[in-house]
């Protein structure tokens, strides 16, 4: 213990002593970075490394390189499939981006109107099905839509559009939009609250000083508080991205693994579950799993990457 | 005060907004309570003495562990919320509360967390959970729901720890407390209003999980009351009384303490929102 009148000399000074490494800001530490790194950084990185590897009958395993992402985006037997279920991914996000975020938008204006009586309530009770899982939303619009039932075509007809109404969810040309909407209904409460809250942050000055000044409703929303809550939209959208492209318990619970009809709502969530455990006559492939999964983070990281260093310098820019 | 056109336009917008959120799930638990025949001849009738049954109820006890499941999921939430927040806490301490060489790393490496989901490490993380022998136990779910959650829940205890006076900690050091005790005894009851933030955003996706209870613990009576309803369903797909039943079982807790603490929910997300 020859560091003890170091450490003691150094105490006198005004920086306490550095020349160890304080044993209690590493039991402090140390539980939170033992479960991230090994449940999560570590399979993270794992599923990287096996997505270079392939596998046989016998569990063994060799090296392939890059071979297993060439065979996902070129060999026709998979390639295929996996740009029907990007594309489907990219509309089922564009459908989330445009009616779940605009109608969020609309809410949290209507919401954040001043003096409004019942705002509590409306928020809570808007915000209700955000809570329930995504599983037991998906049954209970089966149930709505379901053509046995009924439901769905009376209350169109109701409102004189019976004609409107399909097996909305057994017709291919529909499904993936139906399923989005589903989607946009239940979550439509996220961008509410955090449109309503940036919104609220807004000073009131501000919005008076363009009141007397002369400007309408319509030029206050486009020109003072849109640009002031464009930093929030941006967290909206990436927000949206990253769960919409690691979406599967929706499809999972309406349509199945096979994400019918002929995987017509198919995204990438749930071409991974069946690459990685396999279906009907397809073997599962723990490695083709990986390389699936390692192309859904790069897809997620870009798209992160894009936010941070695109749209989120650019924002605070422009609002400062 | 005068109520000016343009406000009742604005509410008749809201209502109609709230009837559209609302409705499908006051159809689901409305019609569990219904006979069969009432189910399809008057599906938006209450029910009432002729229609009234529970039926369904009893199939669904009758034919599924049911409470079994909500034992479960009650059990992996809890213990994922308690060591959430007291792990996350102790990490957030630490990283707001001292510096030291590596902060900003090891802050920067927790919040890989928040932006990529784990669900993408599935692959290994089953490999893993097969190794350690922890398949279709509830053990492997809390780990990974642990190590899920912890991102969000450091970044969100940081940001309130940071608005803790200084000159608490600092009278306390004044009188020789350790630093293990000044955490435990001083900041840890402090932050308890942040747990409700937390608890937003950790216990929900938790109770609601598919993913990880599907390929963790799929089977052995270890099945969480989502993935329990899920294979219910998709064995008594025709039975509807039955069906209706158990979406109304599942929905039923959830939202009893949504409307107990909702105040709190709505409160920590817009909170947790403004930054």
């Amino acid at each position: 213990m020859t560091d003890l009148t170091a450490s003691h000399v150094q105490s006198t000074d005004v920086v306490p002593a550095r020349s160890r490494f304080p044993i209690h800001i590493v039991v402090f530490l140390a539980p939170a970075l033992a479960i991230y790194t090994l449940f999560s950084i570590y399979p993270l990185v794992d599923t990287i490394r096996l997505s270079l590897y392939t596998g046989d009958e016998t569990g063994a395993r060799s090296f392939v390189g890059l071979q297993n992402f060439s065979t996902l985006l070129t060999d026709p037997n998979w390639s295929g499939q996996f740009w029907n279920a990007f594309t489907n991914n990219l509309i089922f996000f564009a459908i989330h981006m445009v009616v779940q975020n605009g109608i969020g938008l609309g809410l949290a204006m209507l919401l954040s109107l001043p003096r409004l009586t019942g705002g509590s309530v409306y928020r809570t009770l808007i915000f209700l099905p955000t809570m329930l899982s995504v599983v037991i939303i998906g049954f209970i619009w089966q149930l709505m839509l379901n053509p046995l039932w009924g439901i769905a075509p009376s209350l169109l007809k109701a409102v004189g559009l019976g004609s409107l109404f399909g097996p909305w969810l057994g017709q291919e040309s529909t499904a993936l939009l139906t399923v989005s909407l589903i989607s946009v209904w239940q979550f439509v409460g996220i961008p509410m609250m955090l449109i309503y809250a940036a919104l609220l942050n807004i000073p009131d000055d501000l919005l008076d000083a363009a009141t007397v000044d002369g400007a309408g409703p319509f030029s206050v929303f486009w020109f003072v508080r849109l640009p002031l809550i464009l930093p929030t939209l941006g967290v909206v959208s990436i927000l949206t991205f990253v769960a919409n492209f690691n979406a599967f318990d929706l499809i999972y619970a309406i349509k199945g693994a096979l994400a019918g009809p002929n995987f017509s709502t198919d995204i990438l969530g749930t071409f991974f579950y069946r690459t990685f455990f396999g279906f009907q006559l397809q073997v599962g492939s723990p490695t083709m799993g990986a390389a699936v999964a390692t192309a859904m983070l790069v897809i997620i990281l870009i798209g992160v990457l894009i936010y941070l260093f695109g749209v989120q310098r650019r924002l605070q820019r422009h609002t400062f | 005060m005068t109520i000016r056109p343009g406000r009742i336009a604005v509410h008749i917008a809201l209502i109609l907004y709230t009837i559209l959120a609302l409705g499908p799930i006051f159809l689901i638990l409305i019609n569990a309570f219904k006979t069969r025949r009432a189910i399809f001849a008057d599906p938006l009738g209450l029910p009432n003495g002729q229609t009234w049954t529970t039926i369904g109820f009893d199939r669904v006890f009758a034919n599924s562990d049911f409470g079994l499941y909500f034992f479960n999921s009650l059990t992996v939430t809890i213990v994922s919320l308690v060591l959430i927040v007291l792990i996350g806490a102790m990490a957030a301490w630490a990283l707001t509360e001292y510096r030291f060489r590596g902060n900003t790393i090891l802050s920067l490496y927790l919040a890989i967390g928040i932006m990529v989901p784990i669900r993408l490490g599935s692959v290994s993380i089953l490999r893993m959970m097969v190794e350690l022998n922890l398949v279709n136990t509830l053990t492997a779910l809390i780990l990974v729901y642990v190590a899920q959650g912890l991102p969000l829940a450091i970044l969100i205890l940081g940001e309130f720890i940071q608005q803790i006076p200084k000159d608490l900690r600092d009278a306390a050091r004044c009188d020789g407390v350790s630093e293990y005790r000044i955490f435990f005894s001083i900041i840890l009851p402090l932050i308890s209003p942040a747990i409700a933030t937390v608890a937003v955003f950790t216990m929900v996706p938790v109770w609601n999980d598919l993913w990880f209870p599907l390929i963790l613990a799929p089977g052995d009576g270890k099945q969480t009351i989502t993935l329990g309803v899920q294979q219910f369903i998709g064995q008594y797909v025709t039975d509807w009384n039955a069906v209706l039943a158990s979406l109304t079982l599942a929905i039923a807790p959830v939202l009893a303490l949504y409307l107990l603490f909702s105040r709190y929910l709505v409160r920590g997300l817009t909170a947790g929102a403004v930054k």
